[in-house]
């Protein structure tokens, strides 16, 4: 994709192919010798799982979508049958929901992977744009897709999103009726979620073929933040990464095959077991686990357009981090201070998650009566959530552009490999810079 | 176009920076197809809005006599809950001092119900906050209390407490005898 190719065909069809469609050149540039930093670690295992994942869940989608009918009347059984009737279906279904959960837990991995070693900053500003678009994609499409078994969750979840745009001034009420193809989430809307929740991984399939030419323009980041500055500081991607990979993949599959066999139902909500009902609610309404943190902002807020403003720009504030950074250190090994604040906000990131999770008015700490502030119980998960939504935004609208400019960070070695070479305990006499080069 | 050196182009056509023919064209044809995608898209984005069938199926008749005093029946309408409630004396009167209260979505009790049937509250039971359903008879008003986000509702459907920025919304609905109401 970028740089000068190093492969050379060796046999007579591959010398004959690549005069037409260079495409044994493409993928061996891209996953074979690409250079890549050779201090990776587990956190850069991410990627290729999450690409798994995404492999994984259209495959399991394709399939499923052969016995599921979307409509009103059947959707319910036919999420059932798969699950009773349909040979391995309770396999694939499994599969199917399971992945959601697991796909997030990569993106998050990754993404918190990201802000800790600074990957997002120049010249990686697009690649990371590129992701904040994936991860938009993925709940579009983990949303779509949690409406398709039209239980009781499905619904009434799809129902109060979809009334989140009526938040809009003027043009929102139109907006809903348009997006449900009626007066209220019903047949037209579930059918037409379903097309969306159909193109949507193919759509974030593209983006990652972006994203990934965005990666080989400037290469990998590495734990270190230190600019590859020269060969020895790179291997080849093939056997090196494949094998890491391979390993991290490995292990992850088997934190993912424990909850398709032995808790299939661990993540997802009992309400949903019921058929979806219009005049009825649930008496406790929750997202997947995943969107959490962000349905705790949105009721933080007491004010309806207020909420979705900062929900959405909880997300919103992604796209602008780059520029939000203004330090020139990338990795925050060899920033201490910020890296404090960076712990607290992945910290606060969960704490969001579990006030989505409670009804506002429960109490945090039970049993205690509560910090009574005027009209207030500051023991209360609402003003929980309003803390850790004020942290949310602080740490990057101000504790991020203050920091780059206040901080005084740790000495940034020389290469990737200087601190290697330099460190006494780590070079045993004899040891050279590139074990891969020898023999 | 911009080239304008005596007889550095042979081509005839080009002669300055005075739109000639083939840049009438040009426009031409570019406002032409933008007109073309321009058409197009509104079919494409209308055809999600409600289609004829479902515009067709908007109202509904009710029975009153099934309802006592002190109930509610909730119905289902354009795919939403209805409620029909009979209101008892002191739910009425209990609206009516909310009058005065220090209100949200300021509205009399007397404008949510048709006149001299005060007893009779016909509204949409989705909360005005994301969508809901209210509990009836729940919250410290006797109305409603919407479980999701704690919004509280008057026995008169206005709000009164929580995130919901407006009364419950009255349908339009007409009474077609005493005991028959007809709604949409
Ligand atoms: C980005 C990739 C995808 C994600 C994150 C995703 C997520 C989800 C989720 C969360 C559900 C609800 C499962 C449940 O709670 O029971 C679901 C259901 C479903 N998805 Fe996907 N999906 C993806 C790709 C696809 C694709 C490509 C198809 C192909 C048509 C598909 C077809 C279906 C069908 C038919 C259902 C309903 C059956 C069921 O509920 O298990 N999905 N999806
Ligand atoms: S939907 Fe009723 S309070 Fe939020």
């Amino acid at each position: 994709m970028s740089g000068h190719s190093t492969y050379e065909p060796k046999t007579g069809f591959e010398r004959w192919l690549d005069t037409r469609l260079p495409i044994i050149r493409f993928a061996s540039d891209t996953i074979v010798s690409f250079p890549t930093p050779k201090n990776l670690n587990y956190w850069w295992t991410f990627g290729g799982i999450l690409a798994l994942m995404l492999g994984i869940q259209i495959v399991s989608g394709i399939i499923l979508a052969m016995h599921y009918v979307p409509h009103v009347d059947h959707a319910f059984d036919s999420v059932q049958r798969i699950k009773r009737d349909v040979n391995f279906g309770w396999l694939i279904q499994g599969m199917h929901a399971n992945g959601a959960s697991m796909f997030f837990l990569a993106v998050y991995v990754h993404m918190f992977r990201n802000l800790y070693y600074g990957s997002y900053k120049a010249p990686r500003e697009v690649l990371w744009i590129l992701g904040c678009v994936i991860y938009l994609l993925m709940i579009g499409t983990a949303f779509f897709g949690y409406v398709l078994p039209w239980g009781q969750m499905s619904f009434h979840g799809a129902v109060v999103i979809t009334n989140l745009i009526g938040a809009i001034p003027l043009v929102g009420p139109a907006i809903t009726t348009w997006l449900w193809g009626g007066f209220a989430v019903d047949n037209p809307t579930l059918n037409r979620f379903f097309s969306l929740h159909y193109l949507l991984p193919f759509m974030i399939a593209g983006v990652v073929g972006l994203h990934i030419w965005a990666l080989h323009v400037p290469g990998n980041n590495n734990p270190t933040g230190v600019n590859v500055s020269s060969p020895d500081d790179t291997v080849p991607f093939h056997p090196y990464y494949t094998v890491k990979d391979g390993f991290a993949i490995s292990v992850f599959l088997i934190l993912y095959a424990t909850f398709v066999f032995y808790l299939p139902d661990a993540l997802g909500d009992a309400a949903n077991y019921i058929q979806a009902n219009p005049l009825v609610t649930p008496a406790h309404i929750v997202p997947e686990w995943y969107l959490l943190p962000f349905y705790a902002i949105l009721r933080a807020v007491p004010n309806k357009l207020m909420g979705v403003i900062l929900m959405f720009g909880a997300i919103a504030t992604l796209f602008v981090l780059p520029w939000l950074d203004t330090s020139k250190v990338r990795s925050m090994r060899y920033r201490p201070t910020i890296r404090l604040y960076f712990f607290l906000f992945a910290l606060d990131c969960i704490i969001l998650g579990f006030c989505g999770a409670h009804a506002p008015d429960d109490m945090v700490i039970p049993g205690v009566a509560g910090l009574q502030l005027g009209d207030a119980n500051l023991n209360s998960f609402v003003w929980l959530s309003r803390i850790a939504a004020l942290y949310y935004f602080v740490y990057f609208w101000v504790i991020n552009p203050l920091m780059g400019l206040t901080e005084t960070p740790l000495p940034v070695p020389q290469s990737i490999s200087a601190p290697v070479l330099s460190h006494p305990a780590t070079t045993p006499t004899g040891a050279v810079a590139s074990p891969e080069k020898r023999g | 176009m911009a080239d304008t050196v005596v007889g550095a182009n042979p081509d005839p056509h080009v002669t300055g920076d005075d739109p000639d023919r083939r840049d009438f064209i040009h426009i031409a044809a570019g406002v032409a197809a933008l007109g073309l995608v321009g058409g197009l898209a509104w079919p494409f984005i209308d055809q999600m809005n409600p289609a004829g069938d479902t515009l067709a199926l908007a109202s509904i008749e009710f029975d009153l006599s099934k309802v006592e005093p002190g109930q509610q029946v909730v119905v289902k309408w354009r795919g939403k809950p209805l409620f029909v409630r009979n209101r008892t004396p002191k739910e009425i009167q209990e609206a009516i001092q909310g009058d005065h209260a220090d209100l949200r979505d300021p509205a009399t009790d007397e404008s949510r119900h048709k006149p001299g049937k005060a007893n009779w509250l016909v509204l949409v039971g989705t909360c005005t906050h994301l969508g809901c359903v209210p509990t009836f008879g729940g919250g410290e008003y006797g109305g409603w209390f919407c479980p999701c986000h704690g919004s509280v509702y008057d026995t008169s459907g206005r709000i009164r407490k929580g995130p919901a920025p407006k009364n419950l919304e009255v349908p339009t609905y007409a009474f077609l005898s005493d005991t028959k109401v007809k709604i949409g």
